[in-house]
Protein backbone atom coordinates (compact mmCIF):
# COMPACT_ATOMS: atom_id res chain seq x y z
CA UNK A 1 0.00 0.00 0.00
CA UNK A 2 1.25 3.31 -1.00
CA UNK A 3 0.03 6.41 1.14
CA UNK A 4 0.43 10.25 0.17
CA UNK A 5 0.31 13.30 1.87
CA UNK A 6 1.30 16.02 2.88
CA UNK A 7 4.09 16.35 6.75
CA UNK A 8 2.53 17.73 10.08
CA UNK A 9 5.19 17.97 12.34
CA UNK A 10 5.21 17.03 15.88
CA UNK A 11 8.21 17.43 18.42
CA UNK A 12 9.37 14.68 21.15
CA UNK A 13 7.39 12.94 23.45
CA UNK A 14 4.04 13.90 22.20
CA UNK A 15 1.93 12.09 24.91
CA UNK A 16 -1.81 10.70 25.20
CA UNK A 17 -3.11 13.54 26.21
CA UNK A 18 -2.01 15.95 24.13
CA UNK A 19 -3.24 13.61 21.10
CA UNK A 20 -6.82 13.11 23.15
CA UNK A 21 -7.49 14.91 26.35
CA UNK A 22 -8.70 12.69 29.21
CA UNK A 23 -12.02 14.56 29.47
CA UNK A 24 -13.14 13.45 26.14
CA UNK A 25 -12.54 9.58 26.90
CA UNK A 26 -15.85 8.86 27.54
CA UNK A 27 -16.78 8.97 23.97
CA UNK A 28 -16.06 5.84 21.49
CA UNK A 29 -16.83 8.05 18.26
CA UNK A 30 -13.97 8.03 16.12
CA UNK A 31 -15.45 11.07 14.39
CA UNK A 32 -15.88 13.47 17.72
CA UNK A 33 -12.55 12.35 18.99
CA UNK A 34 -10.68 13.03 15.70
CA UNK A 35 -12.17 16.41 15.72
CA UNK A 36 -10.73 16.76 19.56
CA UNK A 37 -7.10 15.43 18.08
CA UNK A 38 -4.39 17.23 19.71
CA UNK A 39 -6.81 20.17 21.04
CA UNK A 40 -4.45 21.00 24.15
CA UNK A 41 -1.49 21.78 22.27
CA UNK A 42 -2.84 22.81 18.55
CA UNK A 43 -6.45 23.84 19.08
CA UNK A 44 -6.92 23.87 15.21
CA UNK A 45 -4.94 21.01 14.37
CA UNK A 46 -7.73 19.23 13.23
CA UNK A 47 -9.71 21.50 11.00
CA UNK A 48 -6.06 21.84 8.65
CA UNK A 49 -5.35 18.13 8.26
CA UNK A 50 -6.64 16.81 5.03
CA UNK A 51 -7.34 12.51 4.54
CA UNK A 52 -4.33 11.37 4.19
CA UNK A 53 -1.87 13.32 5.59
CA UNK A 54 0.95 12.22 8.17
CA UNK A 55 2.02 12.85 10.88
CA UNK A 56 5.94 12.97 11.06
CA UNK A 57 7.39 13.38 14.98
CA UNK A 58 10.56 12.80 17.05
CA UNK A 59 11.44 10.69 19.66
CA UNK A 60 8.86 8.64 22.18
CA UNK A 61 5.40 9.37 20.58
CA UNK A 62 2.37 8.49 22.29
CA UNK A 63 3.85 8.58 25.70
CA UNK A 64 1.75 8.43 28.79
CA UNK A 65 -2.29 6.52 28.99
CA UNK A 66 -3.32 2.99 27.74
CA UNK A 67 -6.30 5.15 26.26
CA UNK A 68 -6.31 3.45 22.41
CA UNK A 69 -8.71 6.75 21.77
CA UNK A 70 -5.50 7.99 20.68
CA UNK A 71 -4.94 6.17 17.90
CA UNK A 72 -8.63 6.18 17.09
CA UNK A 73 -8.59 10.10 17.44
CA UNK A 74 -5.84 10.14 14.85
CA UNK A 75 -7.49 7.79 12.73
CA UNK A 76 -10.76 9.83 13.02
CA UNK A 77 -9.20 13.21 12.15
CA UNK A 78 -7.69 11.86 8.29
CA UNK A 79 -4.44 11.20 9.25
CA UNK A 80 -3.11 7.68 7.45
CA UNK A 81 0.51 7.10 9.22
CA UNK A 82 2.69 8.24 12.26
CA UNK A 83 6.56 8.30 11.19
CA UNK A 84 8.77 9.10 14.58
CA UNK A 85 12.04 8.88 15.61
CA UNK A 86 10.72 5.71 18.75
CA UNK A 87 7.13 5.32 20.02
CA UNK A 88 5.88 4.78 23.80
CA UNK A 89 4.94 1.11 23.63
CA UNK A 90 1.74 0.89 24.46
CA UNK A 91 0.48 3.32 21.78
CA UNK A 92 2.69 1.05 19.59
CA UNK A 93 0.68 -2.01 20.69
CA UNK A 94 -2.80 -0.13 19.76
CA UNK A 95 -1.47 0.98 16.85
CA UNK A 96 -1.01 -2.62 15.09
CA UNK A 97 -4.51 -3.68 16.95
CA UNK A 98 -6.48 -1.30 15.46
CA UNK A 99 -4.71 -0.93 11.95
CA UNK A 100 -3.28 2.94 12.60
CA UNK A 101 0.30 2.62 10.07
CA UNK A 102 3.00 3.49 12.11
CA UNK A 103 6.90 3.31 10.85
CA UNK A 104 10.01 3.59 13.05
CA UNK A 105 12.55 6.13 11.40
CA UNK A 106 15.27 8.22 13.22
CA UNK A 107 16.13 10.64 10.84
CA UNK A 108 12.78 12.67 11.27
CA UNK A 109 14.64 15.55 11.75
CA UNK A 110 15.45 16.03 8.16
CA UNK A 111 11.77 16.13 7.02
CA UNK A 112 9.92 19.67 7.11
CA UNK A 113 6.28 20.75 8.25
CA UNK A 114 4.26 20.44 3.90
CA UNK A 115 6.92 18.08 2.69
CA UNK A 116 5.11 15.45 0.47
CA UNK A 117 5.94 12.33 1.15
CA UNK A 118 4.99 8.56 -0.38
CA UNK A 119 5.51 5.85 1.80
CA UNK A 120 5.51 2.82 0.76
CA UNK A 121 4.40 0.56 3.85
CA UNK A 122 5.39 -3.10 3.28
CA UNK A 123 8.64 -1.89 1.91
CA UNK A 124 9.35 0.79 4.69
CA UNK A 125 10.09 3.36 2.53
CA UNK A 126 9.57 7.03 2.42
CA UNK A 127 10.21 9.07 -0.20
CA UNK A 128 10.43 13.28 0.17
CA UNK A 129 8.48 14.39 -2.96
CA UNK A 130 8.91 17.81 -1.92
CA UNK A 131 12.58 17.60 -1.19
CA UNK A 132 13.41 14.84 -3.65
CA UNK A 133 14.70 12.70 -1.27
CA UNK A 134 14.26 9.66 -0.22
CA UNK A 135 14.94 7.43 3.33
CA UNK A 136 14.20 3.55 4.34
CA UNK A 137 12.50 2.72 8.12
CA UNK A 138 12.92 0.43 10.83
CA UNK A 139 11.49 -3.09 9.68
CA UNK A 140 8.74 -4.30 11.87
CA UNK A 141 9.36 -8.16 13.73
CA UNK A 142 8.18 -11.00 11.48
CA UNK A 143 5.81 -11.42 14.68
CA UNK A 144 4.02 -8.35 14.41
CA UNK A 145 4.06 -8.19 10.49
CA UNK A 146 1.76 -11.34 10.63
CA UNK A 147 -0.34 -9.45 13.04
CA UNK A 148 -0.28 -6.43 10.29
CA UNK A 149 -0.89 -8.67 7.63
CA UNK A 150 -4.17 -9.82 8.70
CA UNK A 151 -5.54 -6.77 9.75
CA UNK A 152 -5.20 -6.32 13.39
CA UNK A 153 -5.45 -8.50 16.50
CA UNK A 154 -9.21 -9.24 16.59
CA UNK A 155 -8.67 -11.32 13.09
CA UNK A 156 -4.74 -12.70 14.20
CA UNK A 157 -7.05 -13.71 16.97
CA UNK A 158 -9.77 -15.49 15.53
CA UNK A 159 -7.64 -17.15 12.97
CA UNK A 160 -5.40 -18.83 15.31
CA UNK A 161 -8.80 -19.91 17.12
CA UNK A 162 -9.85 -21.23 14.04
CA UNK A 163 -6.36 -22.87 13.50
CA UNK A 164 -6.27 -24.46 17.33
CA UNK A 165 -9.56 -25.82 16.90
CA UNK A 166 -8.85 -27.98 13.59
CA UNK B 1 22.37 -18.29 31.85
CA UNK B 2 20.33 -17.25 34.97
CA UNK B 3 16.67 -15.29 34.75
CA UNK B 4 15.74 -12.10 35.39
CA UNK B 5 12.58 -12.05 37.92
CA UNK B 6 10.35 -10.94 35.17
CA UNK B 7 11.32 -13.86 32.77
CA UNK B 8 11.06 -16.20 35.63
CA UNK B 9 7.43 -15.35 35.61
CA UNK B 10 6.95 -14.85 31.73
CA UNK B 11 8.74 -18.31 31.39
CA UNK B 12 6.31 -19.60 33.34
CA UNK B 13 3.07 -18.06 31.37
CA UNK B 14 4.52 -18.53 27.90
CA UNK B 15 4.26 -22.61 29.17
CA UNK B 16 6.99 -23.43 27.46
CA UNK B 17 10.53 -24.69 28.03
CA UNK B 18 12.96 -21.18 26.86
CA UNK B 19 11.89 -18.11 26.20
CA UNK B 20 11.98 -16.41 22.66
CA UNK B 21 11.38 -13.18 21.54
CA UNK B 22 8.38 -13.43 21.45
CA UNK B 23 5.73 -15.04 23.56
CA UNK B 24 2.07 -15.82 23.49
CA UNK B 25 1.09 -16.23 27.32
CA UNK B 26 -1.44 -17.44 29.35
CA UNK B 27 -3.14 -14.54 31.65
CA UNK B 28 -3.40 -15.16 35.00
CA UNK B 29 -5.98 -12.06 35.58
CA UNK B 30 -7.16 -9.20 33.30
CA UNK B 31 -9.09 -5.83 33.73
CA UNK B 32 -10.12 -2.50 32.51
CA UNK B 33 -11.94 0.38 33.57
CA UNK B 34 -14.92 2.58 33.08
CA UNK B 35 -13.02 4.39 29.89
CA UNK B 36 -10.89 1.40 28.57
CA UNK B 37 -13.27 -1.12 28.86
CA UNK B 38 -16.32 0.51 26.88
CA UNK B 39 -14.54 -0.11 24.37
CA UNK B 40 -13.04 -3.13 24.82
CA UNK B 41 -16.68 -4.38 25.48
CA UNK B 42 -17.30 -2.44 21.45
CA UNK B 43 -14.53 -4.38 20.33
CA UNK B 44 -15.78 -7.87 21.75
CA UNK B 45 -18.97 -7.37 20.16
CA UNK B 46 -17.97 -6.36 16.85
CA UNK B 47 -15.62 -9.12 16.72
CA UNK B 48 -18.45 -11.60 17.29
CA UNK B 49 -16.99 -13.23 20.18
CA UNK B 50 -19.45 -15.34 22.23
CA UNK B 51 -17.59 -16.33 24.90
CA UNK B 52 -15.23 -14.60 27.61
CA UNK B 53 -12.21 -17.25 28.87
CA UNK B 54 -13.13 -17.33 32.38
CA UNK B 55 -15.69 -15.50 34.43
CA UNK B 56 -13.82 -15.18 37.22
CA UNK B 57 -10.33 -13.53 35.94
CA UNK B 58 -11.73 -10.77 34.31
CA UNK B 59 -12.24 -7.35 36.21
CA UNK B 60 -13.90 -4.30 35.80
CA UNK B 61 -13.52 -1.52 37.56
CA UNK B 62 -15.37 2.02 37.40
CA UNK B 63 -13.06 4.72 39.00
CA UNK B 64 -11.95 7.26 36.49
CA UNK B 65 -15.19 8.94 36.09
CA UNK B 66 -17.08 8.19 38.95
CA UNK B 67 -19.72 8.73 40.82
CA UNK B 68 -20.80 9.35 37.19
CA UNK B 69 -19.98 12.85 36.27
CA UNK B 70 -22.32 13.07 33.74
CA UNK B 71 -25.03 11.10 31.32
CA UNK B 72 -22.28 9.53 29.46
CA UNK B 73 -20.43 8.30 32.18
CA UNK B 74 -23.12 6.98 33.58
CA UNK B 75 -23.87 5.10 29.82
CA UNK B 76 -20.10 3.33 30.08
CA UNK B 77 -20.84 2.16 33.42
CA UNK B 78 -24.41 0.56 32.20
CA UNK B 79 -23.10 -0.65 29.29
CA UNK B 80 -20.04 -2.72 31.50
CA UNK B 81 -22.90 -4.06 34.22
CA UNK B 82 -24.56 -5.51 31.35
CA UNK B 83 -21.74 -6.71 29.70
CA UNK B 84 -20.81 -8.43 32.79
CA UNK B 85 -24.54 -9.96 33.59
CA UNK B 86 -24.75 -11.16 30.35
CA UNK B 87 -20.93 -12.88 30.11
CA UNK B 88 -21.20 -13.55 34.24
CA UNK B 89 -18.53 -11.74 35.03
CA UNK B 90 -18.27 -11.86 38.64
CA UNK B 91 -15.80 -8.94 39.20
CA UNK B 92 -18.11 -5.96 38.30
CA UNK B 93 -16.97 -3.01 40.56
CA UNK B 94 -19.04 0.08 40.95
CA UNK B 95 -19.17 2.66 44.02
CA UNK B 96 -19.42 1.81 47.10
CA UNK B 97 -17.51 -1.84 46.17
CA UNK B 98 -14.81 -0.01 44.11
CA UNK B 99 -11.92 2.29 44.33
CA UNK B 100 -9.04 3.29 42.28
CA UNK B 101 -8.10 -0.33 40.49
CA UNK B 102 -4.65 -0.16 41.13
CA UNK B 103 -4.94 0.12 44.70
CA UNK B 104 -8.39 -1.68 45.08
CA UNK B 105 -7.40 -4.69 42.97
CA UNK B 106 -5.08 -5.60 45.44
CA UNK B 107 -7.91 -5.89 48.11
CA UNK B 108 -9.73 -8.23 46.53
CA UNK B 109 -6.97 -11.10 46.47
CA UNK B 110 -7.95 -12.11 42.99
CA UNK B 111 -3.98 -12.28 42.27
CA UNK B 112 -1.10 -13.12 43.97
CA UNK B 113 3.02 -12.73 43.92
CA UNK B 114 4.22 -14.54 40.18
CA UNK B 115 1.31 -13.86 38.05
CA UNK B 116 0.47 -12.66 34.71
CA UNK B 117 -1.84 -9.65 34.84
CA UNK B 118 -2.73 -7.41 31.94
CA UNK B 119 -4.86 -4.45 32.29
CA UNK B 120 -6.42 -1.60 29.99
CA UNK B 121 -4.72 1.20 32.01
CA UNK B 122 -0.88 2.54 31.98
CA UNK B 123 -0.39 2.73 35.70
CA UNK B 124 -1.21 -1.49 35.63
CA UNK B 125 2.56 -1.75 36.18
CA UNK B 126 1.90 -1.14 39.72
CA UNK B 127 1.30 -4.60 40.90
CA UNK B 128 4.60 -4.96 39.90
CA UNK B 129 5.72 -3.74 43.15
CA UNK B 130 4.68 -7.16 44.84
CA UNK B 131 6.74 -9.52 42.25
CA UNK B 132 3.64 -9.85 39.89
CA UNK B 133 3.93 -9.51 35.93
CA UNK B 134 1.84 -6.89 35.24
CA UNK B 135 1.29 -4.56 31.49
CA UNK B 136 -0.91 -2.14 30.54
CA UNK B 137 -2.43 -2.68 27.35
CA UNK B 138 -5.07 -0.66 25.21
CA UNK B 139 -8.78 -1.78 24.74
CA UNK B 140 -8.43 -4.32 22.01
CA UNK B 141 -5.89 -5.98 23.56
CA UNK B 142 -7.88 -6.76 26.46
CA UNK B 143 -10.99 -7.57 24.16
CA UNK B 144 -8.52 -10.18 22.52
CA UNK B 145 -7.35 -11.44 26.29
CA UNK B 146 -11.12 -11.59 27.31
CA UNK B 147 -11.99 -14.11 24.94
CA UNK B 148 -8.71 -16.32 24.96
CA UNK B 149 -6.92 -16.01 28.21
CA UNK B 150 -3.91 -14.97 26.26
CA UNK B 151 -1.44 -12.28 25.48
CA UNK B 152 0.95 -11.43 22.49
CA UNK B 153 4.04 -10.02 24.31
CA UNK B 154 7.54 -9.15 23.68
CA UNK B 155 10.18 -10.79 25.65
CA UNK B 156 11.40 -7.48 27.66
CA UNK B 157 15.44 -6.70 28.37
CA UNK B 158 15.28 -5.65 32.26
CA UNK B 159 17.44 -2.82 34.10
CA UNK B 160 18.28 -3.20 37.14
CA UNK B 161 18.15 -0.10 39.48
CA UNK B 162 20.11 -0.56 42.80
CA UNK B 163 19.39 2.06 45.32
CA UNK B 164 21.77 2.38 48.25
CA UNK B 165 22.70 4.94 50.99
CA UNK B 166 20.52 6.70 53.75
CA UNK B 167 17.02 8.33 53.35
CA UNK B 168 16.73 11.44 54.42
CA UNK B 169 13.54 12.34 56.84
CA UNK B 170 10.30 12.79 54.48
CA UNK B 171 12.24 10.81 51.94
CA UNK B 172 10.37 8.11 50.42
CA UNK B 173 9.11 5.99 47.42
CA UNK B 174 7.74 9.54 45.23
CA UNK B 175 10.88 11.07 45.64
CA UNK B 176 13.19 8.00 44.70
CA UNK B 177 11.04 7.18 41.32
CA UNK B 178 10.68 11.12 40.66
CA UNK B 179 14.56 11.49 40.98
CA UNK B 180 15.30 8.22 38.63
CA UNK B 181 12.84 9.79 35.89
CA UNK B 182 14.49 12.87 36.18
CA UNK B 183 17.63 11.02 35.57
CA UNK B 184 16.68 8.42 32.75
CA UNK B 185 14.15 10.78 31.12
CA UNK B 186 10.59 9.98 30.01
CA UNK B 187 12.10 7.38 27.69
CA UNK B 188 14.69 6.22 29.75
CA UNK B 189 13.40 3.23 29.93
CA UNK B 190 11.71 2.30 27.04
CA UNK B 191 10.36 -1.01 26.39
CA UNK B 192 12.25 -2.54 29.38
CA UNK B 193 11.01 -3.92 32.72
CA UNK B 194 12.36 -1.63 35.83
CA UNK B 195 13.74 -3.95 38.55
CA UNK B 196 13.83 -1.81 42.09
CA UNK B 197 16.25 -3.29 44.43
CA UNK B 198 18.97 -2.47 46.72
CA UNK B 199 18.82 -2.24 50.48
CA UNK B 200 17.01 0.90 50.51
CA UNK B 201 14.39 -0.67 48.82
CA UNK B 202 14.24 -3.49 51.45
CA UNK B 203 13.56 -1.44 54.01
CA UNK B 204 10.86 0.58 52.02
CA UNK B 205 7.43 -0.19 53.01
CA UNK B 206 5.10 -2.27 50.38
CA UNK B 207 3.16 1.16 49.81
CA UNK B 208 6.07 3.17 48.81
CA UNK B 209 7.43 0.65 46.52
CA UNK B 210 3.83 0.45 45.04
CA UNK B 211 4.56 4.69 44.00
CA UNK B 212 7.51 3.63 42.24
CA UNK B 213 6.15 0.72 40.18
CA UNK B 214 3.42 3.15 39.07
CA UNK B 215 5.87 5.56 37.87
CA UNK B 216 7.69 3.49 35.79
CA UNK B 217 5.16 3.96 32.75
CA UNK B 218 6.17 7.31 33.12
CA UNK B 219 9.88 6.55 31.82
CA UNK B 220 8.21 4.72 29.14
CA UNK B 221 9.14 1.22 30.84
CA UNK B 222 7.22 -1.90 30.01
CA UNK B 223 6.72 -2.78 33.41
CA UNK B 224 8.09 -1.70 37.00
CA UNK B 225 9.02 -4.81 39.41
CA UNK B 226 10.36 -5.59 42.73
CA UNK B 227 11.57 -9.09 44.27
CA UNK B 228 8.60 -10.15 47.01
CA UNK B 229 9.60 -10.84 50.35
CA UNK B 230 8.19 -11.00 54.04
CA UNK B 231 7.00 -7.89 54.16
CA UNK B 232 5.02 -8.19 50.72
CA UNK B 233 3.48 -11.26 51.91
CA UNK B 234 2.30 -9.92 55.26
CA UNK B 235 1.33 -6.89 53.65
CA UNK B 236 -1.04 -9.07 51.22
CA UNK B 237 -2.56 -10.74 54.02
CA UNK B 238 -3.01 -7.71 55.89
CA UNK B 239 -4.98 -6.07 53.52
CA UNK B 240 -6.91 -9.09 52.08
CA UNK B 241 -7.81 -10.64 54.96
CA UNK B 242 -6.76 -14.10 53.72
CA UNK B 243 -3.78 -16.39 53.97
CA UNK B 244 -1.60 -16.47 51.16
CA UNK B 245 -0.33 -20.20 50.44
CA UNK B 246 3.64 -20.00 49.64
CA UNK B 247 4.08 -21.79 46.84
CA UNK B 248 8.05 -23.28 45.45
CA UNK B 249 7.20 -21.43 42.26
CA UNK B 250 6.79 -17.84 44.78
CA UNK B 251 9.58 -18.44 47.17
CA UNK B 252 12.13 -18.58 43.71
CA UNK B 253 10.29 -15.00 42.82
CA UNK B 254 14.02 -13.29 42.35
CA UNK B 255 16.20 -12.43 39.52
CA UNK B 256 19.03 -15.19 39.38
CA UNK B 257 22.89 -14.24 40.68
CA UNK B 258 23.84 -14.53 37.16
CA UNK B 259 20.89 -13.29 35.11
CA UNK B 260 21.53 -10.82 32.77
CA UNK B 261 20.48 -7.28 32.38
CA UNK B 262 20.43 -4.56 30.03
CA UNK B 263 22.43 -2.59 32.28
CA UNK B 264 22.53 -1.85 36.25
CA UNK B 265 22.18 1.72 37.56
CA UNK B 266 23.38 2.23 40.96
CA UNK B 267 21.80 5.33 42.71
CA UNK B 268 23.13 6.72 46.05
CA UNK B 269 20.09 8.18 48.31
CA UNK B 270 22.31 9.88 50.64
CA UNK B 271 21.24 13.40 51.27
CA UNK B 272 18.70 13.23 48.40
CA UNK B 273 16.08 16.40 48.97
CA UNK B 274 12.01 15.29 48.41
CA UNK B 275 11.54 16.18 44.66
CA UNK B 276 9.42 18.12 42.90
CA UNK B 277 8.49 17.26 39.24
CA UNK B 278 7.58 20.71 37.00
CA UNK B 279 5.29 21.28 33.97
CA UNK B 280 4.79 19.92 32.07
CA UNK B 281 6.77 16.46 31.92
CA UNK B 282 7.39 13.80 34.99
CA UNK B 283 10.68 14.45 34.59
CA UNK B 284 11.27 17.47 34.85
CA UNK B 285 12.34 17.11 38.61
CA UNK B 286 14.10 19.17 40.99
CA UNK B 287 14.55 19.69 44.82
CA UNK B 288 11.78 20.90 46.69
CA UNK B 289 13.90 23.48 48.35
CA UNK B 290 14.84 25.47 45.14
CA UNK B 291 11.00 26.31 44.48
CA UNK B 292 9.68 27.42 47.31
CA UNK B 293 8.92 31.23 45.44
CA UNK B 294 5.83 28.57 43.51
CA UNK B 295 2.44 29.62 45.01
CA UNK B 296 -0.25 27.37 44.63
CA UNK B 297 -4.60 27.37 43.75
CA UNK B 298 -5.13 24.00 44.35
CA UNK B 299 -3.56 20.76 46.26
CA UNK B 300 -4.22 17.34 45.51
CA UNK B 301 -3.74 14.09 47.62
CA UNK B 302 -4.69 10.87 46.21
CA UNK B 303 -4.50 8.92 42.85
CA UNK B 304 -2.90 5.20 42.16
CA UNK B 305 0.49 6.96 42.87
CA UNK B 306 -0.29 8.17 46.54
CA UNK B 307 -3.98 7.34 47.84
CA UNK B 308 -3.11 4.59 50.27
CA UNK B 309 -3.08 5.05 54.08
CA UNK B 310 0.33 5.15 54.43
CA UNK B 311 0.01 8.17 51.83
CA UNK B 312 -2.65 10.08 53.91
CA UNK B 313 -0.86 9.34 57.24
CA UNK B 314 2.21 11.11 56.49
CA UNK B 315 -0.14 13.94 55.10
CA UNK B 316 -2.09 14.01 58.06
CA UNK B 317 1.05 13.97 60.49
CA UNK B 318 1.87 17.44 58.96
CA UNK B 319 -1.61 18.86 58.83
CA UNK B 320 -2.75 18.32 62.27
CA UNK B 321 -3.54 20.93 64.28
CA UNK B 322 -3.11 23.37 61.87
CA UNK B 323 -5.18 25.24 58.97
CA UNK B 324 -4.88 24.70 55.31
CA UNK B 325 -3.42 28.53 53.52
CA UNK B 326 -6.69 30.57 53.27
CA UNK B 327 -7.96 30.57 49.38
CA UNK B 328 -6.15 27.36 48.73
CA UNK B 329 -8.23 24.35 47.77
CA UNK B 330 -7.27 21.23 48.75
CA UNK B 331 -8.36 17.97 47.88
CA UNK B 332 -8.01 15.03 49.67
CA UNK B 333 -8.90 11.68 47.83
CA UNK B 334 -8.51 8.07 49.47
CA UNK B 335 -7.95 4.99 46.95
CA UNK B 336 -10.57 2.77 48.32
CA UNK B 337 -13.62 2.30 50.55
CA UNK B 338 -11.74 0.86 53.44
CA UNK B 339 -8.26 2.84 52.82
CA UNK B 340 -11.40 5.69 53.78
CA UNK B 341 -12.77 3.84 56.56
CA UNK B 342 -9.08 3.10 58.09
CA UNK B 343 -7.99 6.81 57.86
CA UNK B 344 -11.71 7.65 59.50
CA UNK B 345 -10.95 5.01 62.52
CA UNK B 346 -7.16 6.51 62.35
CA UNK B 347 -8.95 10.03 63.12
CA UNK B 348 -7.27 11.26 59.97
CA UNK B 349 -10.69 12.84 58.23
CA UNK B 350 -11.19 14.73 60.97
CA UNK B 351 -7.70 16.49 60.49
CA UNK B 352 -8.38 17.03 57.14
CA UNK B 353 -11.96 18.45 57.69
CA UNK B 354 -10.74 20.33 60.81
CA UNK B 355 -7.82 22.12 58.86
CA UNK B 356 -10.32 23.14 56.08
CA UNK B 357 -9.46 20.71 53.03
CA UNK B 358 -12.22 18.67 51.38
CA UNK B 359 -12.49 14.65 51.20
CA UNK B 360 -13.67 13.13 48.40
CA UNK B 361 -14.78 9.89 47.48
CA UNK B 362 -12.49 7.33 45.73
CA UNK B 363 -12.24 8.29 42.30
CA UNK B 364 -9.27 8.99 39.57
CA UNK B 365 -11.19 12.26 39.26
CA UNK B 366 -8.72 15.63 38.60
CA UNK B 367 -5.59 13.41 38.09
CA UNK B 368 -6.72 13.10 34.37
CA UNK B 369 -8.69 16.76 34.33
CA UNK B 370 -11.70 14.19 34.56
CA UNK B 371 -13.72 15.67 36.93
CA UNK B 372 -13.92 16.89 41.11
CA UNK B 373 -10.91 19.53 40.66
CA UNK B 374 -10.16 20.45 37.54
CA UNK B 375 -7.92 23.57 37.03
CA UNK B 376 -8.98 26.96 35.63
CA UNK B 377 -6.27 28.90 33.01
CA UNK B 378 -3.00 29.89 34.79
CA UNK B 379 -4.09 28.16 37.56
CA UNK B 380 -1.04 25.92 39.49
CA UNK B 381 -1.47 22.33 41.39
CA UNK B 382 0.67 20.93 43.46
CA UNK B 383 -0.26 16.80 43.31
CA UNK B 384 0.60 13.59 44.77
CA UNK B 385 -0.08 12.08 41.25
CA UNK B 386 1.39 10.61 38.25
CA UNK B 387 1.53 13.04 34.97
CA UNK B 388 1.82 16.85 34.68
CA UNK B 389 1.38 16.93 30.71
CA UNK B 390 -0.50 20.31 29.45
CA UNK B 391 -3.85 20.26 30.26
CA UNK B 392 -3.69 17.13 32.32
CA UNK B 393 -5.43 18.65 35.25
CA UNK B 394 -8.27 20.23 33.26
CA UNK B 395 -7.24 23.86 31.24
CA UNK B 396 -4.09 23.84 28.91
CA UNK B 397 -2.71 26.60 30.01
CA UNK B 398 -2.66 25.64 33.60
CA UNK B 399 0.19 24.04 35.37
CA UNK B 400 1.01 20.67 37.47
CA UNK B 401 3.89 20.13 39.69
CA UNK B 402 4.16 16.76 40.91
CA UNK B 403 5.67 15.53 44.68
CA UNK B 404 5.29 13.11 47.64
CA UNK B 405 2.00 13.67 50.12
CA UNK B 406 4.54 15.08 52.77
CA UNK B 407 5.77 17.60 50.43
CA UNK B 408 1.94 18.04 49.33
CA UNK B 409 0.77 18.45 53.28
CA UNK B 410 3.38 21.08 54.23
CA UNK B 411 2.72 23.57 51.18
CA UNK B 412 -1.47 23.13 51.74
CA UNK B 413 -0.42 24.90 54.66
CA UNK B 414 1.69 27.95 53.11
CA UNK B 415 -0.30 28.03 49.70
CA UNK B 416 3.52 27.33 48.30
CA UNK B 417 5.62 24.50 47.82
CA UNK B 418 7.31 24.32 50.74
CA UNK B 419 9.92 21.45 52.43
CA UNK B 420 8.15 19.49 55.18
CA UNK B 421 10.89 20.37 57.50
CA UNK B 422 9.17 23.92 57.30
CA UNK B 423 5.97 23.55 58.82
CA UNK B 424 6.28 20.00 60.51
CA UNK B 425 9.14 20.07 63.48
CA UNK B 426 6.55 20.10 66.01
CA UNK B 427 4.55 16.71 64.53
CA UNK B 428 7.90 14.39 64.85
CA UNK B 429 6.44 10.33 65.49
CA UNK B 430 2.84 11.99 66.74
CA UNK B 431 0.80 8.92 65.01
CA UNK B 432 3.82 6.31 65.04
Amino acid sequence: MVIRGRVHKFGDDINTDDIIAAKYLDSQDRRFLGDKCMENIDPDFSSRVKKGDIIVAGKNFGCGSSREHAPWAIKGCGISLVIAKSFARIFYRNCINVGLPILVFYGTDDIKEGDLLEVDLAEGRIRNATQKKEYVSEKFPPFMCQIINKGGLINWVKKKARRSKR
Amino acid sequence: MGLTLIEKILLKASGSKRLGDFIYANVDFCFGNDITAPLAVKQFYAAGFRKVFNTKRIAFVCDHFVPARDLKAANNVKLLREFSRKFKIRNFFDINNCGIEHAFLLETALFKPGDLIIGADSHTCTFGAIGVASFGVGSTDLAAVMKEGKVWLKVPQTIRFIYKGKLNRWVTGKDLILHTIGKIGVDGALYKVMEFTGPVIKRLGIEARFTMTNMAIEAGAKTGIVEPDEKTFSYLEKITRRKIKITEFMKRLKSDKDACYDRTVEIDVTGLEPQVALPHLPSNVKPVSSLRKVRLNQVVIGSCTNGRISDLQEAARIIKGKKIKKGLRVIIIPATPSIFMEAERRGLIKVFLEAGCVVSPPTCGPCLGGHCGILDDKEVALATTNRNFIGRMGSPKSFVYLSSPAVAAASAITGRITHPDEVADNCRRMYR
